[in-house]
C-alpha cells in the first residue's frame, strides 16, 4: 500500500517538475523517491493483512517482490542520465510514465482480486505501449509500439475473457473465493467453463512474461524500443508478470496443483528450447537478450511447475539474479550503440583492450546468465533445478540443462568478441559514475553468488 | 583452518593481481603467492603426519535449509592432490617467465584463480561445493586458452567450454538428485551422499551422469575429441594446467564421488566401463606414434596414460586404486615437465614439428639429459615415478581380470615405442638448419626442470610418504565400497 501511494505521488511530482522546467532536479528526485518508497515498502514486512476487502493482500511475498521491482527500476534509472544525455528537452513525461508503469507492476505483486490484477496489468501495459514508442523519430520504435500495442491489447482481451469465465463459474473475482470454489469442485471435476477461463488467463499472463508460443512479439519489440526502456521491459515487466502468475496459482490452487502443472510444464519446455535455440542465430546483442529473456521465462516456469513452499523464494532469487545481470548487459549495450553505432556482435570486437571495466562487467553478466558458479545466476538456477527435481520433474530439468548448455553458444559471443577479437572501433566513453554503477551491479552479482543466504530464506 | 587458508589465499591474491598495473610486479607477486601456498600445504602435511589424521576439517553452514555447507578437509587423497597442485603451479608460473606474456597481470591472476578452484575441488567434502569449484576452474582455463592461445583458438576453446560445461551440468543434476535421496534431513555432505538410497535403475543414471562429466574432463575415449586441439592451441602454461591438473580433477572426481556412490553399477556391469579407457590406451598410443606435432603428441600420450589411471580407479581394489592415486601425481609432474621442454624447444626453433627437428642433443646436453629423465618417468622405468603407480595399477587390474591387465600393459610397451622414437628423431642424429644455432638451457631455465626431476626420483626411489597418503585415501574409499 505504502509503495503504491508513494510511487503514484512520485510520478505526479515528476510531472510537476516538468511543468516547472526543473530539468536537473528530475533524476535526483526520482532516485531519492524510489529509495524512499523502497523503504516504505519494507516497512510492511511481516505485516500480513489484506486491504479493501481482499483487493490487495499485503504479505511477505508481495513486499519482497515489489521491493525487487522498485530496486530494479532504481538500477535502470541510474543509467537514465547517461542514456538521455544528448536529449535537450525535459524528460519528465517518460520518467513519469515509467514510474506509473512501476505502480502497475507493484499492484500485480499485491493483488488479491482478479480485477486488481487486470488493473495492474493494464496500468503497466498502457504505460509500456507509450514508452515503446517514445523514440518518435525512429521508425523501429514506431514499429515496436504498434506491434506491442496490437498484440498486447488482443491478449489483454484473452486475459479479460478468462477472468470473466472464472467469474462466471465461481461467482467471484476474489482469489480466496475462487480457491474455495476449486476445493469444492475438484472432486467431481472442474467444469469446462472454469478450465477454459484458467487457460485463457494463463495465455494472457504467458504473453506478458514472453513464454513460447506467445513470445513472438518480444524480439521485435525489444529491438525497436529505446534501450533503456527495453531493460525495463525485460526485467520489471517480466518479474511483475511472473509474480502475478505465482500469486494466482499459489492462492487459488493452494494445495491442489495437478490441474495446471502439466500445461505450464509443457509451455516451459517449449520456451526453453525455442528461446535457447533461436538465441543462437541472432545477429545482435539486443535481439539475443530478447531470446535470453524468453529462455529465462522458461526457467522461471520450472519453479512454478514444481510448486512448493519454496517456489516464491526460488523465483525471487532468480528474478533478482536475472534482473541485475540483464540490466548490466543493457547498460553496456547503450554504450556500445552510442560509440559504434549498432550492437551487432562485431561492434563488440576488442572492447576489452581499452575498456577493461566495461568488458569485465558484461562478461560477468553473461556468465551469470549462463549459470556459471559462483555467480548469482548459478545459485538462481540451482534453486529452480532443486525445486523441480524434488517434485519429480526430471525430464523438464534435463531440457533446462540442455538449454543451459546451448546458451553457452550465444552468451559467449559478446565475451569472445570483446576479449579475443581484434579491436575495430572507437573507445567507449563511459565516465566515472557509469563505471561505478556497473561495478556496483557486478559486485551484487558476485556477492549474491557467494552469499546466497542473504536472499534465499526470506519468504 | 589451514584448508580454508589454502583456498582463500589464492582467491584473494587473484583478485588483487587484477589491479596491479606493473607487469613485473604482477608476475613476481604471483610466484611469491604460489610459493607461500606451497609452504602452507607443507605445513598442512606436517600437521597431518605429526598431530592428527583428523582431515584438517573446516565446516560452516552456508545454506542450512538447503543442506549445503562449506565443508573442506584433507584426507590422504586430498593431501596428495593439493601437494601436486601447489608444487606444479609455482613451476608453471616460473617456467612462463622465459616467455613474453601480454597483459601479464590478468594472465597470472587467472592462473592463481585456477589454483584456488583446483584446491577447492580437491578438498571439498560437500557435493555442492565440489560442483561450484569444479565449474570455477573452467572460467580461468577457458580464458587462458582463448586469450593467450594460438591458431583457431576461438572455435577450439568454445568447443572445449561447451563440451565440459554440458558434462558438468549433467553431474549437477545427478548431485541434486542424490541429495533428495539422502537420509533425512537431506544434506550434500559426502557422508550423506555416500549413504544415499537409490534403486538399481537410478544408480545407473546417476553413474552415467558422473561418468560422462569425468570422462569428458580426463578425457576418456570417446569423449576426448576436444582435448588434443585445446592442448595445442592453449599457451604452454595453459596446457600444463589443463594436462597436469585439470585432467586430474576428473580422476579425482571418479575416486572421491563416483565410485563410492555408484560402485554397485561398476560391480554389476562386470567392468564394462573399463573397456572405454582401455580402447583409449591403444587408440591414443597408436595415434601418438604417428604424430608429428610435439604438443599434439603429448596430448595423445596423456589420453593413453590417464586411460590407464581411470581403468585402475574403476577396478575397485586397493592396489589399483592406490596406484591410480600415485600415478595421478606422477603423470601431473611428467606432463608438465614435457610441456616445459617443448616450450623451450619451440622458443628456440619456432617449431614443434618432429620432422623438422634433429640432433638437439649435440647442441644442448643439459636439455637432453633432463628430457631423457622426464621421458623415462613417463615410460615408467623402475626407480622413476611412473613405475610405482603403473606397476600397482597393472597388479590390481590383473587381479580384476587378466585380459584387462594384458591390454593395459600394452601402454608400457607403446609408451616405450612412441617416447623413445620421438626422442630419437628430435634429439639424436646430426643437427640441421633449424637446430644449428640451438643454445643449451640457462640455469634459470633449468630450475623448474630440476624441481621436476627431483620429484621424479623422489617418488620413484622413496615413495613411502606418497604411498602412505594414498593408502589413507584408499582406505576411505574402499571402506565405503566394501
Amino acid at each position: 500500500m505504502n509503495s503504491i501511494i508513494s510511487l503514484s505521488v512520485l510520478g505526479v511530482l515528476v510531472l510537476f517538475l516538468g511543468i516547472l522546467k526543473k530539468k536537473t532536479w528530475l533524476l535526483p528526485l526520482i532516485l531519492v523517491g524510489l529509495v524512499a518508497s523502497l523503504m516504505m515498502t519494507l516497512l510492511h514486512w511481516n505485516m500480513n493483512r489484506s486491504l479493501f476487502h481482499n483487493m490487495l493482500i499485503i504479505d511477505n511475498t508481495g513486499v519482497a517482490f515489489s521491493s525487487v521491482l522498485i530496486f530494479s527500476t532504481f538500477l535502470i534509472f541510474l543509467f537514465a542520465a547517461r542514456y538521455y544525455r544528448k536529449v535537450i528537452r525535459p524528460l519528465d513525461d517518460i520518467y513519469a510514465i515509467m514510474i506509473f508503469a512501476l505502480v502497475g507492476a507493484v499492484l500485480m505483486s499485491y493483488y488479491g482480486n482478479l480485477i486488481m490484477l487486470f488493473i495492474g496489468i493494464e496500468t503497466l501495459s498502457i504505460a509500456l505501449y507509450v514508452l515503446a514508442g517514445s523514440h518518435k523519430e525512429a521508425i523501429t520504435s514506431n514499429e515496436a509500439t504498434l506491434k506491442y500495442f496490437l498484440l498486447g491489447s488482443f491478449l489483454s482481451g484473452f486475459l479479460l475473457f478468462g477472468i470473466a469465465l472464472l467469474y462466471g463459474s465461481s461467482g467471484s473475482f476474489d482469489l480466496y473465493a475462487i480457491h474455495s470454489y476449486v476445493v469444492d469442485h475438484i472432486q467431481q471435476g472442474l467444469p469446462p467453463m472454469f478450465k477454459a477461463g484458467l487457460f485463457l488467463l494463463i495465455i494472457g499472463l504467458a504473453f506478458k512474461i514472453a513464454i513460447a508460443p506467445f513470445h513472438f512479439w518480444a524480439p521485435d519489440v525489444y529491438e525497436g524500443t529505446p534501450t533503456l526502456l527495453t531493460a525495463f521491459m525485460a526485467t520489471v515487466v517480466k518479474t511483475a508478470s511472473v509474480v502475478a502468475m505465482y500469486r494466482f496459482f499459489s492462492i487459488t490452487f493452494f494445495g491442489i496443483h495437478g490441474v495446471w502443472e502439466m500445461t505450464i510444464a509443457i509451455l516451459a519446455g517449449i520456451t526453453i528450447v525455442i528461446g535457447n535455440v533461436t538465441g543462437l542465430y541472432q545477429p545482435n546483442l539486443k535481439r539475443m537478450l530478447a531470446y535470453s529473456s524468453i529462455s529465462h521465462s522458461g526457467y522461471m516456469m520450472l519453479a512454478m511447475v514444481a510448486f512448493s513452499g519454496r517456489t516464491a523464494n526460488a523465483l525471487l532469487f532468480y528474478s533478482v539474479a536475472y534482473s541485475i545481470a540483464t540490466i548490466t548487459a543493457f547498460a553496456i549495450l547503450i554504450l556500445v550503440r552510442e560509440a559504434r553505432g549498432n550492437d551487432y556482435f562485431g561492434s563488440f570486437n576488442g572492447i576489452a583492450k581499452k575498456n577493461r571495466i566495461e568488458a569485465f562487467t558484461l562478461a560477468v553478466a553473461m556468465l551469470s546468465l549462463t549459470g556459471i558458479p559462483p555467480l548469482a545466476g548459478f545459485m538462481g538456477k540451482y534453486f529452480l533445478f532443486a525445486a523441480a527435481i524434488e517434485q519429480g520433474w526430471l525430464w523438464l530439468v534435463i531440457i533446462a540443462i540442455a538449454g543451459s548448455a546451448v546458451s553457452v553458444g550465444y552468451y559467449f559471443k559478446p565475451i569472445i568478441a570483446m576479449y579475443f577479437r581484434e579491436d575495430q572501433g572507437t573507445i567507449l566513453q563511459s565516465g566515472k559514475p557509469f563505471k561505478v554503477h556497473i561495478l556496483f551491479l557486478t559486485l551484487l552479482t558476485i556477492l549474491l553468488g557467494f552469499l546466497p543466504f542473504l536472499l534465499s530464506g526470506l519468504i | 583452518m589451514l584448508t580454508l587458508i589454502l583456498i582463500l589465499l589464492p582467491l584473494l591474491v587473484a583478485i588483487g593481481l587484477f589491479f596491479i598495473k606493473n607487469e613485473r610486479w604482477a608476475r613476481n607477486l604471483a610466484l611469491a603467492a604460489a610459493l607461500i601456498e606451497s609452504g602452507i600445504s607443507i605445513a598442512a602435511l606436517y600437521t597431518y603426519f605429526n598431530f592428527c589424521h583428523c582431515q584438517l576439517l573446516f565446516r560452516f553452514e552456508w545454506l542450512a535449509n538447503y543442506g549445503i555447507s562449506l565443508k573442506f578437509g584433507m584426507d590422504g587423497l586430498s593431501m596428495l592432490m593439493t601437494l601436486l597442485t601447489n608444487f606444479l603451479v609455482p613451476v608453471v608460473i616460473y617456467s612462463s617467465f622465459t616467455q613474453k606474456v601480454e597483459r601479464a597481470s590478468s594472465f597470472y591472476s587467472l592462473i592463481i584463480l585456477m589454483q584456488a578452484g583446483l584446491i577447492g575441488v580437491f578438498t571439498a567434502f560437500d557435493g555442492m561445493m565440489f560442483y561450484i569449484f569444479w565449474e570455477l576452474t573452467l572460467i580461468p582455463a577457458y580464458f587462458i586458452a582463448a586469450y593467450w592461445g594460438g591458431e583457431n583458438r576461438i572455435r577450439i576453446t568454445l568447443k572445449f567450454f561447451a563440451y565440459t560445461f554440458s558434462g558438468s551440468l549433467l553431474m549437477l543434476v545427478a548431485i541434486i538428485y542424490l541429495y533428495f535421496h539422502t537420509p533425512l534431513p537431506h544434506s550434500f555432505d559426502h557422508i550423506w551422499l555416500y549413504a544415499s538410497n537409490l534403486n538399481p535403475a537410478e544408480q545407473v543414471w546417476v553413474f552415467l551422469a558422473f561418468f560422462l562429466a569425468f570422462a569428458i574432463k580426463i578425457p576418456i575415449f570417446p569423449f576426448h575429441t576436444w582435448q588434443p586441439d585445446t592442448y595445442v592451441t592453449a599457451p604452454y602454461s595453459g596446457s600444463m594446467l589443463l594436462g597436469g591438473l585439470m585432467s586430474k580433477m576428473g580422476l579425482f572426481g571418479m575416486i572421491r564421488w563416483m565410485i563410492p556412490i555408484t560402485y554397485p553399477v561398476l560391480n554389476r556391469t562386470d567392468g564394462f566401463f573399463i573397456i572405454f579407457p582401455l580402447i583409449g590406451i591403444v587408440y591414443a598410443s597408436l595415434i601418438a606414434i604417428r604424430q608429428d606435432d610435439l604438443k599434439r603428441f603429448v596430448a595423445y600420450t596423456s589420453i593413453a596414460h590417464l586411460g590407464l589411471v581411470a581403468a585402475g580407479a574403476m577396478a575397485l581394489n586397493a592396489q589399483a586404486m592406490q596406484g591410480a592415486m600415485i600415478q595421478m601425481v606422477s603423470h601431473g609432474i611428467n606432463i608438465v615437465g614435457l610441456f616445459i621442454i617443448i616450450q623451450y624447444i619451440e622458443s628456440r626453433t619456432k617449431t614443434t614439428s618432429i620432422a623438422e627437428l634433429q640432433g638437439i642433443a649435440l647442441k644442448a646436453p643439459r636439455l637432453a639429459v633432463l628430457f631423457m629423465i622426464i621421458l623415462l618417468g613417463s615410460i615408467a622405468l623402475p626407480l622413476t615415478n611412473g613405475f610405482v603407480g603403473e606397476f600397482l595399477i597393472l597388479l590390481g587390474l590383473f587381479k580384476y581380470y587378466w585380459l584387462y591387465a594384458a591390454v593395459a600393459g600394452l601402454t608400457v610397451i607403446f609408451s616405450v615405442v612412441y617416447m623413445l622414437w620421438m626422442y630419437q628423431r628430435v634429439m639424436l642424429g646430426n643437427t640441421n638448419t633449424v637446430t644449428e644455432s640451438f643454445t643449451d638451457l640457462s640455469w634459470k631455465e633449468m630450475i623448474p626442470l630440476i624441481a621436476i626431476v627431483i620429484m621424479i626420483f623422489w617418488i620413484g626411489i622413496a615413495p613411502g610418504m606418497f604411498m602412505h597418503l594414498a593408502e589413507n585415501g584408499v582406505r576411505q574409499i574402499i571402506g565405503v565400497v566394501r
